[in-house]
């Protein structure tokens, strides 16, 4: 059961190809962090998913319905964020709210009701009544972000959402994001890796328009995790510390140890082993340890490996 | 229609915000008021430049068909100018700024999308039309003598298709450009087609400018009607808004 599904999907703008045979799959009611580096294809993905640009090649389907440029149907059931909104600058955001309500053909009351909901909902309470004309870049998308869920959409499309707001404006979406779990299915281009790593269910790195690889969240993180170990001592045991890691370069179960300051790191090729070994052999060395840790790597490790140390997602 | 007249709110609140239907409406009155104005005082502000008086005593004394002759040829002159301005951001500053996008994604057609802009336009124009009628019928009385009235009406109407004209042609330029300035410049070039050939007596009977032509026989109380005047200009409009239609409908956004 998948709520987005996308076979062979190419998309060509003569030579450049954005999209070069992307497939992709995401479950109901789970966050999808779709990452890659710029020029990847993730804002041309959206954009074909949502019906703005058709495929060169290939189909999708989202929430069952097969994307075609400009099915109305599919419209009614989707929100969609893009990475800059645009607004109508001589609107408030409590008359653009309720503009969109009456494209989805809400009633007035439900028109009312969801306006204050959502402008609450995003921060922009107070703002309701000025012209989003004077709106900072940060405003803007959380206005975006109003205005993709007036319909309540099942499925929600979000590209690079929080990329303009501040910390705590970010702190906030991301909550609001969490709490859409379950309720709908949220399609999310970042380039923040901490936040999909937050938020995410499931995740897909796109690169050169292709799935590089499409896992759920701690899968991926296990399937391309290096097995590395910290262990950090107290100070004044610089010269143990030094002993302790030439003589556990001289294991076979170990490729590469690294020293800075107390903290000794060691990349190891069998996890099991140095989880029996190494602590017993710290402690027969007496070191006095501070800290005993196998690192679990990060999503920003695991992107960086698939998509090449030089790429910025 | 629903979706048309929730597109059609939208696009006439944004004619009243943005000032488009306040200017359109104040340009056409002030020609409507100063035109009858003109024909009535020219001949007395010549008679206070030096020898002025012998050059006013050479004019023939003015009448209420010079006012309308005025009238005539300020506003088609300055509609079609407005008609430009007023349009060629329509669709192209939606698509570039990215509201098109935003809106478009949602369950709003693109044929309402477009037919609300050309109405809402065809309204401005029509309530700017109307006033600026009302004051030149008003002034006129004042200072010449009553217009007829349903020659009146006839006028204002095929003036207002001539520049419904120019709204749909530039209209259609700026649903094929992704920038007002090119689509400015589009619809002044297909100005200056319809133009150009307009001013051959064979050809130019044929097309919008005839409309003018028509309006002021009206008033001198001349028969002569140009229906196929009228037909090319509903045909040009039709095509034009087929025509944005048929290239909005698959253009990328």
């Amino acid at each position: 059961m998948t709520t987005i599904r996308v076979e062979g999907l190419q998309k060509h703008y003569g030579a450049v190809h954005a999209l070069d045979g992307l497939d992709l799959s995401v479950e109901p009611g789970t966050v999808f962090g779709f990452l890659g580096p710029n020029g990847a294809g993730k804002t041309t993905t959206i954009r074909i998913l949502t019906g703005l640009v058709r495929p060169t090649a290939g189909r999708a389907w989202v929430a069952g319905e097969e994307v075609t440029a400009n099915g109305r149907h599919l419209a009614q059931r989707i929100g969609h964020q893009p990475e800059e909104p645009a607004f109508y600058p001589w609107m408030t955001p409590r008359e653009f709210l309720d503009h969109v309500g009456r494209v989805f053909g809400l009633a007035a009351s439900e028109r009312a009701a969801r306006t204050k909901e959502l402008l609450d909902l995003v921060g922009l309470a107070e703002a309701g009544q000025r012209r989003i004309g004077g709106f900072s870049r940060g405003m803007r998308q959380r206005l975006g972000l109003a205005q993709a869920l007036v319909n309540r959409p099942e499925v929600l499309f979000l590209d690079e959402p929080v990329s303009a707001l501040d910390p705590m404006g970010r702190k906030e979406v991301l909550a609001l994001i969490e709490r859409l779990r379950g309720q709908c299915t949220v399609f999310m281009s970042t380039h923040i890796l901490a936040d999909v790593e937050r938020v995410c269910d499931s995740v897909g790195i796109i690169a050169r328009g292709r799935m590089v690889v499409e896992a759920r969240r701690d899968e991926l993180i296990a399937r391309y995790a290096v097995p590395v170990f910290e262990v950090e001592s107290v100070n004044g045991y610089g010269e143990r510390i030094t002993g302790w890691v030439e003589a556990m370069r001289q294991e076979k179960w170990v490729t590469t140890v690294s020293v800075n300051e107390n903290t000794a790191r060691i990349v190891v090729n069998n996890v099991e082993v140095a989880q029996r070994e190494l602590l017993a052999s710290a402690v027969k060395m007496g070191l006095a340890l501070t800290r005993y840790e196998m690192m679990r790597p990060s999503l920003e490790d695991v992107f960086l490996q698939l998509v090449g140390e030089g790429a910025q997602a | 229609m629903r979706i048309f007249f929730v597109a059609l709110r939208k696009e006439i609140l944004e004619q009243w915000r943005s000032y488009r239907l306040l200017i359109t409406l104040v340009v056409l009155v002030v020609f409507g008021l100063f035109s009858p104005l003109t024909a009535k005082y020219t001949p007395e502000l010549l008679k206070l430049l030096p020898n002025g008086a012998d050059i006013a005593n050479l004019i023939p004394a003015p009448t209420a068909l010079e006012a309308v002759g005025q009238y005539l040829k300020n506003a088609s002159q300055f509609g079609v100018i407005l008609a430009l301005l007023m349009t060629m951001g329509a669709v192209a500053l939606e698509k570039d700024k990215g509201t098109a996008a935003v809106m478009l994604v949602k369950p709003l057609p693109r044929w309402a999308f477009l037919a609300a802009k050309f109405v809402a336009l065809a309204l401005t124009f029509a309530v700017s039309t109307a006033l600026a009628g009302m004051a030149c019928y008003y002034y006129t009385l004042l200072l010449f003598e009553a217009l007829d009235i349903p020659h009146w009406l006839a006028l204002n109407g095929l003036l207002l298709l001539f520049v419904l004209v120019y709204v749909a042609l530039t209209l259609f330029c700026s649903t094929v450009t992704k920038s007002q300035v090119a689509a400015g410049g589009l619809a002044f070039g297909l100005m200056l087609a319809l133009a150009i050939p307009g001013a051959l007596p064979k050809i130019g009977e044929y097309l919008p400018g005839q409309l003018i032509t028509w309006g002021a026989m009206l008033m001198a109380g001349r028969g002569e009607a140009y229906w196929p005047a009228l037909w090319v200009s509903v045909g040009l409009i039709v095509a034009a808004l087929g025509g944005a239609w048929l290239v909005f409908r698959n253009q990328e956004l």
